[in-house]
């Protein structure tokens, strides 16, 4: 490509580079501010002084939630749901994308089958037959309620079904003449070739579940089912007083909110910032992945 | 029956199984549970126990004042989330294109796709404190301004632009990605034909790279028309408040309200339902429209 290096050619490339990052600063800045407040003291944090770096360096507020039990259940609650969440949506998704895959001269049914799945995308019944459904079959206050209705990621499925159909054919054929059964092909010969996109699934389904809190709010009943982000929207967002007993009340007047939640907010991110880094990796992959078909 | 179950298809019907029960308890069900819609329901008669009273909930809702206000609020903020959303990642991927330093490149979007990936509920609790009157960062720079602390999340003038501009400072990252992957894609022979006729580079990113990402941006927006009526759930439920129903109170959160909060089971399933139809008509309209003039297919 010819490259002009004219004047207006030039200022364009100076304001082009400082936009982008004053952009870019945009999208980190907020965090990098909470995350000095929740470092900061209570009262240099009501009075609005700190900016970017911690004023009257204190570790109280997360002193705070080390010291408050609720935290650490809902908290268990939440790597629990993952842990659980994460594997048998895995597990299905495969199982599910796998004879989904395979065309419709060899597997007849199959275009049935695919419709099953799509109709689920296109029409739903609503909040409420929803949850009286998951109400009706008793999940109410398990952990299985926070697993189980979600466990077909309808989504997950079409995408590994398209990478699925992407891999060479030659394979599966030369297998079968050798007696391999679809099973065998599968977690043979499907998976470990596979292992990108599952990377991808996995990744999204863990971010997806550690980052749900509605269906926790509206299918717990106790609080202390609910997994992180549901507490953590109950306290900081709704302000429920039920979880301040008044010794912490008291303590939270000493420390002031500000700096509580900006600590709470902290801790119930780190896990998304901690895998951050794979995340991007596979994500730019998991979009092309998805958009690109034969 | 004999020939079936020695057939070599058994197992693929079998892999299909478990999913298909779990579609059929939770998809599925609830689908049959839009009776609730058309009865007075009572938790203890049941789905078939409950009286049947027509269509008596949906003559209700063209009384209930909340109506309207929820219809146009949901319009307006998914209109708005749509044409943003489009707009500022496509600038930005064109921006972005210009940079020649990889590195930079590579920086910039690690920073911007971080927000895509937090919850509503930390984003929210994020928001409450910047945008806070009394202490918060926001309101401060504005003050060394002279600007009188303005109240963002309590105040109806300016809740919906706080909910366009928050939605599309968590999700732009995300979308230039998609964006960027296009223009990567582009034949560079394009741009060098283009300069030798003289064009200069505002010319060819007009000419060659508008040209170029057309087919994903018509893809994109014909995909998002299935999402008018979803105005951001989670968004909203977490920043919204009494005071700003006015302008924030969306579908969607009514029928939380009802239906969870109240327990007007029945009203609430009928306003899910008149969503959910217009929904899929606009989805299947938006899914024919990309498949005919993007060569769209989901699967």
């Amino acid at each position: 490509m010819v490259s002009h290096t004219s004047i207006s050619r030039k200022i364009f490339v100076v304001c082009n580079y400082t936009f982008l990052m004053a952009l870019s600063l945009l999208c980190v800045l907020p965090l990098v501010h909470i995350f000095a407040v929740s470092l900061s003291s209570g009262a240099a944090a009501s009075a609005g002084v700190v900016k970017l770096w911690p004023v009257d360096f204190t570790t109280a507020a997360y002193e705070n939630i080390f010291n408050k039990p609720q935290y650490f259940t809902a908290f268990w609650v939440s790597v629990k749901r993952v842990l659980l969440g994460t594997s048998i949506n895995l597990l299905l998704t495969i199982t599910a994308a796998y004879p989904l895959s395979k065309d419709s001269s060899y597997f007849r049914a199959r275009t049935v089958y695919v419709w099953i799945f799509v109709i689920t995308i296109l029409f739903s019944g609503g909040l409420i037959p929803w949850f009286m459904t998951v109400k009706a079959t008793g999940l109410m206050d398990t952990i299985w309620a926070l697993i189980l209705p979600s466990a077909v990621p309808v989504f997950n499925v079409i995408l590994l079904l398209n990478f699925f159909r992407s891999l060479p054919k030659e394979l599966e054929e030369s297998a079968r003449m050798d007696g391999a059964g679809h099973m065998m092909i599968l977690w043979k010969f499907y998976v470990p070739l596979s292992l990108p996109a599952l990377a991808t699934i996995t990744l999204f389904s863990m971010v997806g579940h550690w980052n749900s809190w509605f269906d926790g709010l509206i299918l717990m009943n106790n609080p202390d089912n609910y997994p992180m982000q549901t507490f953590l929207q109950t306290i900081i967002i709704s302000k429920d007083p039920r979880f301040l007993s008044a010794q912490e009340a008291e303590l939270l007047l000493n420390m002031s909110d500000r700096t509580s939640n900006a600590a709470q907010i902290y801790v119930a991110a780190l896990p998304i910032l901690l895998v951050y880094p794979f995340l991007q990796r596979f994500f730019v992959k998991g979009i092309v992945m998805g958009s690109v078909k034969e | 029956m004999q020939k079936f179950l020695r057939s070599e298809r058994l197992p693929l019907h079998l892999m299909l199984l478990p999913s298909l029960a779990i579609l059929a308890v939770y998809s599925y069900w609830p689908m049959a549970g839009i009776m609730i819609a058309f009865e007075k329901y009572i938790p203890t008669k049941g789905l078939f126990g409950s009286p049947w009273v027509g269509l008596r909930n949906f003559k209700y809702l063209f009384y209930l004042p909340d109506t309207q206000r929820v219809i146009i609020n949901t319009l307006s903020i998914a209109s708005m989330k749509i044409v943003a959303g489009l707009i500022v990642p496509i600038v930005i991927a064109l921006l972005l294109n210009e940079v020649r330093k990889s590195m930079f490149k590579r920086a910039f979007q690690t920073l911007v796709y971080l927000p895509h990936f937090l919850s509503w509920v930390i984003l929210g609790g994020i928001l409450i404190d910047l945008l806070s009157p009394s202490n918060g960062l926001v309101n401060q720079a504005l003050g060394v301004f002279g600007i009188q602390p303005i109240f963002f999340l309590g105040d109806n003038n300016w809740f919906q632009f706080i909910l366009v501009s928050s939605d599309v400072w968590k999700e732009f990252g995300f979308n230039t990605i998609v964006y960027l992957a296009a223009l990567t894609g582009i034949n560079p022979t394009l741009y060098e034909a283009a300069s030798i006729d003289g064009a200069n580079r505002l010319r060819q990113a007009w000419h060659v790279t508008m040209p170029g990402i057309m087919p994903i941006a018509i893809l994109m927006v014909t995909l998002s028309i299935g999402n008018v009526l979803n105005a951001g759930f989670d968004q909203i439920f977490n920043l919204y408040s009494t005071p700003v129903y006015e302008s924030g109170d969306i579908i969607d959160t009514l029928v939380y309200r009802l239906g969870i909060l109240q327990a007007q089971y029945g009203l609430a399933t009928a306003v899910g339902l008149l969503k959910s139809t217009v929904s899929l008509i606009l989805i299947a309209c938006s899914y024919f429209l990309a498949y005919r003039f993007a060569n769209y297919r989901i699967f």
